[in-house]
């Protein structure tokens, strides 16, 4: 699913160079829950922009499903970005005073898809994330942790390879951030491959694999197996 | 991505900030609406100023005395070339066969006397032929006739403006008496008012035999003007070169260049005319246009803060797989929509402004579809001139910066 090969990113301010990423090399399988673990300045954000083709990498390899990601063009990134990757951001990153289901059509309108296909699948993710009273209300108007649900609805909506989130519960009171990794969970158990950027461990935990990094190096990469804290009271369990 | 979609966001962008928007869009409207309204404007002059040519008669020649050269050397002061004799000449020669008729005239401006009343205005020496040559009617009375020519009779037929002057509104003059410097003159009739104003007011006239003003009153042997009719508008060149030749001839003047006297048809006096409120119609169109440009960078500027203000958005909108294009799309149509309303507002309160201008300087109202149409195109064009640059640098901005912008 994802194969990263020796990959290095250096920024240059002036005469300094950083290296944010030092030659780091994993792979993820299909169907895994990781997490990526690490201080503030560890490179993890770094490794989540080119992961998400936000970034290329200045040398070393990415592989997005078998496909050279390093090698493409702004509007082919695009394209990857539009169907294999699906983004969660901390800050939620709605756009303002827009229906939470024209939230959720925006990726499928870029991707060219018909209005009734449109419409049946943003139905059907929001009610995924249990949301489906919500559609018609503006964006502003939901609490943190619907807006987040309502971004995960969106990055499911063009059904992509991996599921990208960066802080996903930043932002969000620690009762809804178990509602968040708990329909991660269920993701997870659906198939979905999740890659999660985080520095709690509290969160980290919900994972199955967590993969430690320090000063864009992989320090360790450990299956998280037995702890993973798993949510089984499931509040939402509206899957069809 | 489908055109319906594009239109929906710009559309939702552009009523959340309903203030800016507006003020985006004032420029667009005041540019569009001033060139509207001076180009409609020009046209209804323009107009104008045909309708009382044409009223002045139909087919119509003007001999004036002098020449309209304007190189070498040629006594300016008083012209006395044109004489009665030479209208006579024009009349009876055999050589004019396409000329209906030719009325002599010789003008010159008096004081005019009427009990207490009095005015100046200008006296007009005609003959019989002068209401069929120049158009006029008479209300009540009589005009001169051959007689009275003859007789170089005392009477007078007056203007209706000056009728209203001497002798107040709704009295009947004919009968009356009027003195024209110190000589006493009778009153045989009143003219049809023609509705002229300022340019070559013809209501506010007094109309006197052509004998009596050369000998009597100006003590003149000359004439001011000699007024041609064609027999139709397409013998017009003709009847210019036939009078012209004879007028040469009689004058004895070999070269054409070297005439004395000129002969100007309407379309001359037309064509000046034109060529003036023209010129000014695009001169005031050309400040207006200036105030377009001036609104057109208005929008740049208000865009380009819409672009840093909306950074956030658009890296969000390129992490969910926008394109380049998209990006570049949704802004300049956000830039057409606000210059093409701006400009459908422009040009109705442009046409409103002309209209009620029109009205109020009493000129007709005219407005061509060709003016609007390319207001129209013109207001579109802003709209991608200076909405390119801002949606460039929109569809410039790194997802990642955009995205960690604050």
């Amino acid at each position: 699913m994802i194969k990263v090969l020796h990959l290095s990113k250096i920024y240059k301010t002036g005469e300094v160079e950083v290296k944010a990423l030092d030659n780091v090399s994993f792979t993820v399988k299909k169907g895994e829950f990781v997490a990526i673990m690490g201080p503030s300045g560890s490179g993890k954000s770094t490794l989540m922009h080119i992961l998400g083709a936000l970034d290329q990498p200045s040398s070393g390899n990415y592989f997005l499903d078998g496909a050279e990601v390093g090698q493409l063009d702004d509007d082919q990134l695009a394209e990857i970005r539009n169907k294999k990757i699906g983004f969660v951001f901390q800050a939620y990153n709605l756009l303002a005073r827009t229906t939470a289901l024209r939230n959720v059509m925006v990726p499928m309108i870029y991707a060219g898809m018909v209005k009734e296909e449109r419409l049946k699948k943003a139905l059907k993710y929001l009610n995924m994330v249990g949301l489906s009273d919500r559609a018609y209300n503006a964006s502003n108007q939901l609490s943190g942790g619907q807006q987040q649900r309502v971004a995960i609805a969106r990055a499911l909506s063009m059904n992509p390879s991996i599921l990208l989130a960066d802080e996903p519960t930043g932002n969000i009171a620690s009762q809804q951030a178990e509602e968040i990794m708990e329909i991660f969970q269920d993701l997870n158990k659906r198939g979905h491959t999740i890659v999660m950027i985080t520095h709690d461990p509290e969160i980290a935990v919900y994972s199955q694999r967590i993969i430690n990094i320090r000063d864009g190096k992989i320090i360790n990469d450990k299956n998280n197996g037995r702890q993973q804290k798993l949510l089984t009271k499931s509040k939402i369990k509206k899957w069809n | 991505m489908e055109l319906k979609e594009l239109l929906l966001e710009s559309l939702t962008t552009l009523t959340l900030n309903k203030v800016r928007t507006g003020l985006a869009m004032l420029g667009v409207v005041i540019g569009i609406g001033s060139v509207i309204a001076l180009i409609s404007l020009g046209q209804g002059s323009q107009q104008s100023i045909e309708t009382q040519i044409k009223s002045l008669g139909s087919n119509l020649l003007t001999v004036s005395p002098g020449s309209r050269q304007t190189s070498g050397v040629r006594s300016s002061g008083r012209v006395e070339t044109l004489t009665l004799d030479d209208a006579k000449a024009i009349s009876t020669s055999t050589k004019i066969t396409t000329v209906k008729n030719i009325s002599p005239e010789y003008s010159s401006n008096a004081q005019i006397v009427a009990g207490r009343n009095n005015t100046n205005t200008q006296v007009v020496g005609v003959t019989p032929s002068y209401p069929n040559v120049r158009n006029i009617q008479v209300s009540s009375g009589f005009f001169i006739s051959q007689q009275n020519v003859e007789a170089m009779a005392k009477v007078a037929v007056l203007g209706p403006q000056t009728a209203t002057d001497l002798f107040g509104e709704g009295s009947n003059p004919v009968g009356q008496t009027i003195r024209i410097k110190s000589l006493a003159f009778k009153v045989i009739g009143v003219t049809v008012s023609k509705g002229g104003s300022g340019f070559a007011n013809q209501d506010d006239r007094v109309y006197i035999p052509i004998t009596t003003a050369q000998k009597l009153l100006f003590g003149v042997s000359y004439l001011s003007s000699i007024s041609i009719e064609a027999n139709s508008e397409t013998v017009m060149m003709a009847a210019r070169d036939q009078v012209g030749y004879l007028l040469l001839e009689r004058h004895k003047i070999k070269d054409p260049l070297q005439a004395d006297f000129s002969i100007m048809s309407q379309e001359d006096i037309l064509g000046t005319a034109t060529q003036v409120t023209s010129t000014f119609t695009t001169l005031l169109s050309g400040i207006a246009a200036i105030s377009l440009i001036v609104g057109g960078i208005g929008i740049m500027n208000i865009m380009l803060v819409t672009v840093t203000e909306r950074t956030r958005e658009i890296g969000l909108r390129k992490a969910l797989g926008a394109k380049r294009k998209i990006i570049t799309a949704q802004f300049l149509l956000e830039a057409i929509i606000v210059t093409f309303v701006g400009g459908l507002i422009g040009v109705f309160l442009g046409m409103m402004t002309s209209y009620l201008l029109s009205q109020m300087m009493g000129i007709s109202f005219a407005i061509s579809i060709s003016s609007i149409i390319l207001a129209f195109g013109v207001s579109v064009a802003i709209g991608i001139l200076f909405g390119w640059y801002p949606a460039q640098k929109a569809a410039n901005l790194q997802p990642i910066e955009a995205l960690r912008y604050e």
